[in-house]
């Protein structure tokens, strides 16, 4: 017992010297300089890389503005801001994407950076871009990262298809995408795999490219769901593609982009939808030889256009230091800066001048489809609209899960997406 | 029951015990495999449960990538800290709620049945302002108070079952033979409390060890982070993982885990033991 309580009395002792090191940090201005905290979402090593790089190149630029990197994670962001904005104890450069924004803009824990935004860095992206930020007339992040969803095709088994190869000149429609699916189906494989086990958002950003637009806000402000002909071509086509042709894996339905992958290089599926910057991952992973190809989505009656929810740098609205938070943004946003941003997450870049870069525009690795799809992205179709979150939860997936798998039909999706779907918005809108 | 039906009886309850094992283990041993497997391997279509070229590829990118040293000296210290404290505080106050029946001590049963009841996303933000107010926000100390007060219902829950099995005659019996109330507690109580409070400290540990919603919003700086946090960095968005450095970070983070029930299994066992005979 003597030895526990020795043992003990030193652990004890041990730990608190231990501790006397691990008090809080200040980040005070005694020396009337500035520190800024930059929370950045970066996770892929290269990526990782270049914002430290970019950081220590500020730093070195910019005595005076100190800016420290904070590594957060895309897991986890929402709930950590959360409680940090209701904390006070934000970051003053917050890294997220715009879709996950609403809430804060609403809620007044960002700042409205309309009045701080340099005129460089407004007009040097798109007003496409700009909207995926923008909530109730404010501007609340700005938009520098995007990615559109493509077809990643094994190229062995596309051309020996002897199927069209659409280009984003002449993409495939639905209908033909359709067709080659069932053409490439067989032998065990299937035309395509549909990872979806976040159903939503690939559905509705999709579905602008057929006209689809699923919610309408009114002339007084307040938003209703519809569905319209348009809204039906994607959802319809899916749906088909798994319970009357079976030239989509059922199985995939429940997975995640990345699970489908080694069916994929397996020869098991011709296609897979993916984000474009999944392609670090194929490149990774691909077996040696392994050919693969990106091509752009099928286009419908508006053309290539699909909906993105870009990455986006906010400021804090209790950060003391917006201005300086913002000239930081503006210097890690520069076209040069912007460049080594996309490459290192395998993105495009939102700003004009970033995106003409030569380095974006080889066919190496799909780099050249990407870029030619990025200016049909629009803003994702719901990110604005109150009450989303829950109509997703709620509603919109376990709907769309059931009609994806044939447990519902078409008048029950639309039934529980627009009847129920309002009922909920309804409450968010009183 | 005849001698036939108990062996099929005996051979029908192991074959249910090494389902459970598989079960358990299955997760475990995957991500051994995973931890190291080459790339190529995880995307293969047919994967083997024995990496067909191993490699630590994955573990120097891991280590190469984050802070895993300093996030693991980080864990042990929160984890360590909250499981001694926890039984420092929890150890007298079990002994008093189990040997003295008084209304204070059935008020404080009742405390911690309903404080197992709250979730902690409801506690959180207030937590927060609390820790704010005390200046304890992006601290150790800070952590670790909360990883103590979030331990101790539960461990003064354990150590009052642990104190009630051992039998008042014991220290009855010392007084007797002329102990003291100390010398009873210490020569007496303590060796037969041991295994409980190694077991409570163990829980303890394991339960600040893997935390990590508080980790995650009550440090801000890298330099504090805690490895469950810190894993998390190998996480992108819409579920893409860096999976072969996360798996081999995970493999290793649960290493400390393993090693200390592996030490101190014996050391519980063989102090219920000693308590059983005693009795």
């Amino acid at each position: 017992m003597r030895a526990l309580v020795r043992t003990a009395a030193a652990a004890a002792t041990a730990l608190a010297l231990l501790l006397t090191g691990c008090g809080g940090g200040d980040d005070g201005e005694a020396d009337g300089k500035i520190t800024l905290r930059f929370q950045s979402l970066a996770w892929q090593k290269e990526s990782v890389d270049i914002n430290k790089q970019l950081v220590k190149e500020w730093n070195a630029a910019h005595p005076d503005i100190r800016v420290e990197y904070v590594q957060g994670s895309w897991d986890s962001v929402h709930d950590q801001l959360l409680t940090s904005f209701e904390g006070g104890e934000a970051p003053d450069i917050i890294h997220d994407a715009s879709d996950d924004l609403a809430d804060f803009a609403y809620g007044g824990y960002l700042a409205d950076l309309r009045p701080l935004l340099p005129k460089g860095l407004t007009e040097g992206i798109p007003r496409n871009s700009w909207e995926t930020a923008t909530f109730d007339g404010g501007v609340f992040g700005v938009p520098f990262l995007q990615e559109p969803r493509v077809l990643i095709a094994n190229t062995k088994i596309l051309k020996a298809s002897g199927v069209r190869i659409p280009t984003p000149e002449k993409p495939w429609s639905w209908t033909e995408f359709r067709q080659v699916t069932e053409e490439l189906t067989g032998k065990g494989r299937y035309g395509v795999a549909w990872p979806l086990k976040e159903p939503v958002s690939v559905t509705l950003n999709l579905g602008l490219s057929a006209g689809g637009g699923l919610f309408h806000r009114g002339a007084d402000g307040k938003v209703t769901v519809a569905m319209g002909e348009g809204d039906q071509v994607v959802p319809g086509t899916i749906h088909d593609q798994v319970n009357t042709d079976h030239s989509a894996a059922r199985t995939a339905l429940g997975m995640g982009g990345g699970d489908t992958l080694p069916g994929f290089f397996g020869g098991k599926y011709a296609m897979v939808p993916l984000g474009f910057s999944y392609r670090q991952q194929i490149v990774e992973q691909a077996p040696k030889g392994f050919d693969w190809t990106v091509l752009p989505a099928p286009a419908g009656r508006d053309g290539l256009a699909q909906g993105v929810s870009p990455q986006t740098l906010s400021v804090a609205e209790d950060s003391p230091h917006k201005k300086e938070a913002v000239e930081f943004i503006d210097f890690l946003l520069r076209p040069a800066n912007m460049v080594r941003l996309a490459k290192g997450d395998w993105m495009l870049p939102t700003g004009t001048e970033a995106l003409a870069d030569p380095s974006l525009h080889t066919e190496d690795r799909g780099w050249a489809t990407g870029a030619a799809l990025a200016g049909a992205l629009r803003s994702a179709p719901a990110q604005s609209v109150r009450g989303y979150p829950e109509w997703k939860d709620k509603v919109a997936t376990p709907a769309l899960q059931e009609y994806y798998s044939g447990a519902i039909d078409a008048a029950e999706l639309r039934k529980r997406l627009v009847t129920d779907g309002n009922r909920v918005l309804a409450r968010y809108q009183r | 029951m005849s001698m036939r039906t108990k062996r099929s009886v005996r051979a029908g309850q192991y074959a249910a015990l090494l389902c459970y094992l598989v079960f358990l283990a299955f997760p475990f041993l995957w991500l051994i495999s995973t931890a190291f497997k080459p790339a190529p391997e995880l995307g293969s279509l047919h994967p083997t449960w024995i990496p067909q070229h191993p490699t630590l590829d994955n573990f120097r990118q891991a280590f190469d990538e984050q802070p895993l040293l300093r996030a693991t000296a980080n864990s042990l210290i929160a984890a360590l800290s909250a499981g001694l404290i926890a039984v420092l505080i929890a150890t007298p106050m079990a002994y008093v709620m189990a040997r003295h029946r008084t209304r204070l001590a059935t008020a404080a049963t009742g405390w911690v049945v309903v404080s197992q009841a709250f979730p902690f996303v409801l506690l959180i933000i207030p937590l927060f302002l609390v820790l704010k107010n005390l200046h304890l926000i992006n601290t150790l100390w800070g952590l670790i108070l909360v990883y103590v007060v979030w331990a101790l219902p539960f461990a003064l829950w354990m150590l009052v079952g642990y104190v009630r099995a051992v039998p008042r005659e014991l220290e009855e019996a010392a007084a007797v033979d002329g102990a003291g109330r100390l010398r009873t507690l210490v020569s007496v109580t303590a060796p037969l409390l041991a295994p409980g409070i190694v077991a409570t400290a163990l829980f303890a540990f394991i339960t600040a060890w893997n935390e990590f919603f508080f980790a995650l919003v009550l440090l801000k700086t890298p330099e504090k982070q805690t490895l469950p946090v810190v894993l998390t960095h190998f996480l992108g968005a819409e579920g893409a993982s860096d999976l072969g450095p996360l798996a081999a970070a995970a493999f290793l983070a649960t290493l400390p885990s393993l090693v200390l029930f592996a030490v101190i299994q014996r050391r519980i066992t063989g102090g219920m033991l000693a308590g059983a005979v005693k009795n």
